[in-house]
């Protein structure tokens, strides 16, 4: 009935003003219908507060929306819904204690005749959505009881059940396994088949360039650059989001192994759910040599990092560094005494207090030393002038030491974790998805600081589930599955396909 | 197919103590005991009449609570709330005491609903508007009310009558239950029905559903366009009501006097009440019946003189058994998950 040619969804001269920021400037953006069209940039660029703006949280400081055509007012997400834009936000907007149903509901409640709420027809308009687009899921589900990837289908379902035609994806791989990130592929393929208009956001190269019909590039709330998947590489998307030369590949000179630091000797534990997770696991690792550990995800990877790490109790086995037994010791003896530092895996709950403020962050696991302690009493003017020294040094971009580390982007986290643990005089660093969540501008820093630390004579523990980190920063890889070293494979040795045999726990010589 | 699952494991034992409650009350009644029995004195009507008296503005200020909370502003301030509400419907029945005795009782009624709504308006203000930490707001309620009506009470004055019991046609004639449950006044009866319509109305309604949406997490309830801060005005004055109507029961239906400072920490109790209940009305309900049943069975205590105990200790019971269940089952219920949270719509970064 209309114009095929009117673009589903068109921004004009969006301008977003928080105090002291500029989030969106002047942007221009529009999404075809039954395109997907992925919004491109570094943490801080300006996405989801464009995302937000079209979706009626936030009100533009100037500028135009336009759906099919139609100049749009958004005044709250309630108009957004009305004109049939659903969004699927980074940090799923669901109640845990409600079910699924009640979760999709909410809002748009189905009602019986008697006034009360009718479970019954929403969930047998759940199961008629879950059919047509694939999209599995139990209307009847606890939202808390369900893995990541369930949450996000059901997040897609909430959006589909208010009939939007326009759905916008924040990150919606940030949290995903691989497995699950194909999986959410299919499902945004078979809604574009269905003639639905998808923005995605994303900061990860490949998976733009995998899913997108067309790419749209965001730095410092403007829009930098338009490509597509076609014309497009990831160096020259990278490129485009950075505003300068990216170096994807990090450049190392060959490991110079020196004595074990790091050597865990039958190592067993259990995990929250009183689970075996780790099953006699054993290995060094040397000053000088990064030893990557790869696996899929759950299969003893955490809680072999929190052993070592003292957060998680051995049941057997041994935990040497430096020789020295440090199996079960308190965590402050492990970075103290033991000399090592750890960049958690989940940042929020292990690597930094969200309220506190940056400089005081950086010092979490160092106040009670001196110069930060003068006896009982805490030394500000060394804490603020140790914390400027670093943000300089890390590249950590807060507007002062004394913001509130919780504001900060992602990546700025992270560099800020980063740069407390790595600038102590260490012997052994263990870092745990140390580029999780975070741009490809702060990968790039962060994976240079940790070769730096090996240069110098460290020994590094590397975790990652992001099979291309481990390849190519590690010297030695051990493949984690099932709660025990499958294989450790000399980098020279090892491909993607040998190593992807070793995540599904094929051995070596072993016939599939 | 969802209710069953809404009751939690704490609201259960809660619900639970209050039935085996009944039914022993029921076998104890109706089997030849000697009257001056331990167990007559313990589970005899006249205890369980007094339990279900001091378990109704309990009740009453749990519920007030449950409907604060649930969408996510704690509520301290019931103590404050029941006594503004005691004090309104007092004075209002005072100045109609030459009006026939129901309407000048109603009236009561109605200016104790107001007093409550009024409290619980001012206490959405004060956290929402204002973005005042709710713990202090709720003290304050507590310290002006107390305050205020001191200060404002009149000794001289007298209220003439109060609400008297109605028998309920054939049921009221059940052995022992009939008698217990059957024959009361009215804000009892409100106070029960009122316990299972907010249990209907919190799970099976519109109304509900956002309410908890924006208690658990008002994010979410704000991007599918719900207005999360008019819901949290609406039901903590309604909450103010409901704990207004707590402090009528005292004045109109229970003594037919105001005194001072007659709340007594029911407020308090309600609260412990609330959360050892687990935030379900029905859990809340089981949890002030224990809590009225203690002080029930104070009164039996003393008016048998039958003990040896110092009449001190027996008078603890009730503040006792509330430390004893909050302490031994706060840590297994879960409140609201946002209680307490100023929700801003924008600049929030999460």
């Amino acid at each position: 009935m209309s114009n095929t040619n009117v673009p589903a969804l068109e921004v004009k001269h969006i301008t977003k003003k928080f105090p002291g920021v500029i989030a969106n400037d002047d942007v221009n953006l529009a999404l075809n219908k039954g395109e997907i069209l992925a919004l491109l940039g570094e943490n801080g660029a300006g996405k989801s507060t464009l995302m937000n703006i079209i979706y009626g949280l936030y009100k533009p400081t100037e500028g135009e929306i336009y759906v099919n055509g139609q100049k749009a007012e958004m005044h709250n997400p309630k108009d957004a819904i009305a004109l049939g834009i659903g969004m699927v936000h980074q940090h799923f907007q669901l109640v845990p204690v409600m079910t699924v149903a009640e979760n999709i509901m909410l809002g748009a409640e189905s009602v019986k005749k008697n006034g009360l709420l009718d479970i019954k027809k929403v969930a047998q308009e759940i199961t008629e959505l879950s059919h047509r687009y694939h999209l599995d899921v139990n209307p009847y589900a606890k939202v808390e009881d369900l893995p990541v990837g369930v949450q996000q289908r059901v997040e897609i379902i909430k959006a589909l059940y208010r009939e939007a035609e326009i759905l916008i994806l924040d990150e919606p791989t940030a949290v995903l396994t691989p497995q699950e990130i194909e999986g959410l592929f299919e499902i945004m393929k078979r809604l574009q088949a269905q003639g639905k208009s998808i923005i995605f956001i994303s900061h990860k190269l490949k998976e733009v360039l995998y899913i997108s019909d067309r790419i749209v590039v965001l730095r410092n709330g403007k829009v930098v650059g338009e490509t597509t998947p076609a014309e497009a590489t990831q160096e020259k998307l990278a490129a485009m989001m950075v505003g300068r030369e990216v170096i994807l590949t990090v450049e190392k000179k060959p490991a110079q192994p020196g004595e074990v630091v790091l050597e865990v000797k039958d190592l067993k534990a259990r995990s929250d759910l009183g689970e075996s997770a780790l099953r006699g696991v054993s290995f060094k690792v040397r000053e000088g040599e990064i030893l990557g550990v790869a696996g899929v995800q759950g299969n003893g990877q955490t809680e072999l990092v929190e052993v070592i790490t003292s957060l998680r109790k051995a049941d057997g086995g041994q935990v040497l560094i430096n020789g020295q037994d440090m199996t079960n010791a308190s965590p402050r003896a492990i970075t103290q005494k033991g000399q090592s530092s750890h960049v958690p895996e989940d940042r929020h709950a292990y690597g930094m207090v969200s309220t506190y403020p940056v400089a005081d962050n950086l010092v979490l696991n160092t106040y009670n030393l001196p110069p930060f302690a003068k006896g009982v009493t805490i030394n500000r003017p060394a804490i603020i002038q140790h914390a400027e020294e670093l943000i300089e040094k890390f590249d950590v971009r807060t507007p002062s030491p004394l913001t509130r580390a919780g504001s900060l982007s992602g990546g700025n986290q992270q560099k800020m974790v980063v740069a407390r643990e790595f600038s102590r005089p260490i012997k052994l660093l263990i870092a745990a998805q140390p580029t999780r969540g975070i741009d490809v501008g702060s990968i790039e820093f962060i994976h240079n600081q940790i070769v730096a630390k090996r240069d110098e004579g460290v020994a590094v523990l590397l975790v990652s589930s992001e099979l291309d980190e481990i390849m190519s920063l590690s010297d030695r890889i051990a493949v984690m599955y099932k709660g025990e070293i499958i294989d450790i494979v000399p980098r020279a040795e090892a491909t993607r396909e040998n190593i992807g045999l070793l995540m599904a726990g094929v051995k070596r010589g072993e016939k599939i | 197919m969802s209710s069953p699952t809404r009751f939690k494991k704490t609201s259960l034992i809660a619900l639970g103590i209050a039935i085996v409650l009944i039914i022993v009350g029921v076998i104890v009644n109706l089997l030849p005991i000697p009257d001056d029995s331990m167990w007559r004195v313990l589970f005899g009507v006249s205890t369980l009449n007094f339990t279900l008296r001091a378990t109704i503005p309990l009740a009453l200020g749990a519920m007030a609570g449950i409907l604060c909370e649930r969408t996510g502003i704690i509520n301290i301030g019931i103590e404050g709330m029941m006594l503004a509400g005691a004090y309104a419907g007092f004075v209002a029945k005072v100045a109609t005491n030459s009006w026939p005795l129901m309407p000048s009782l109603l009236f009561g009624v109605a200016a104790a609903l107001l007093a409550g709504a009024a409290m619980g308006y001012i206490h959405a203000l004060f956290s929402i508007k204002f973005k005042m930490d709710q713990i202090i707001s709720g003290t304050f309620l507590i310290l002006l009310a107390g305050g205020l009506t001191a200060y404002l009470f009149n000794p001289d004055m007298v209220a003439e009558g109060k609400f008297s019991p109605i028998a309920i046609p054939v049921l009221s004639k059940i052995p022992v239950i009939g008698d217990i449950f059957f024959n009361n006044p009215p804000i009892t009866y409100t106070a029960l029905i009122l316990v299972a319509v907010l249990h209907v109305a919190l799970f099976h309604t519109k109304w509900g559903l956002r309410s908890r949406a924006a208690g658990e997490h008002p994010r979410a309830a704000d991007t599918v366009g719900i207005n999360v801060n008019f819901y949290r005005y609406m039901n903590t004055t309604l909450g103010g009501m409901v704990a207004g109507l707590a402090g009528g029961f005292l004045v109109l239906e229970a003594v037919g006097q105001f005194q001072e400072g007659m709340t007594a920490g029911r407020g308090f109790i309600s609260l412990a009440a609330m959360i050892f209940g687990n935030w379900m009305p029905f859990g809340a309900l089981g949890a002030a019946t224990l809590f009225g049943y203690t002080q029930g069975v104070q009164n039996a205590l003393l008016l048998a003189g039958v003990v040896n105990i110092p009449r001190h200790f027996i008078s603890m019971l009730p503040y006792v058994v509330t430390i004893i269940a909050v302490a031994g089952f706060v840590g297994r219920v879960r409140p609201p998950a946002a209680e307490g949270k100023v929700y801003e719509t924008e600049g929030s970064s999460e």
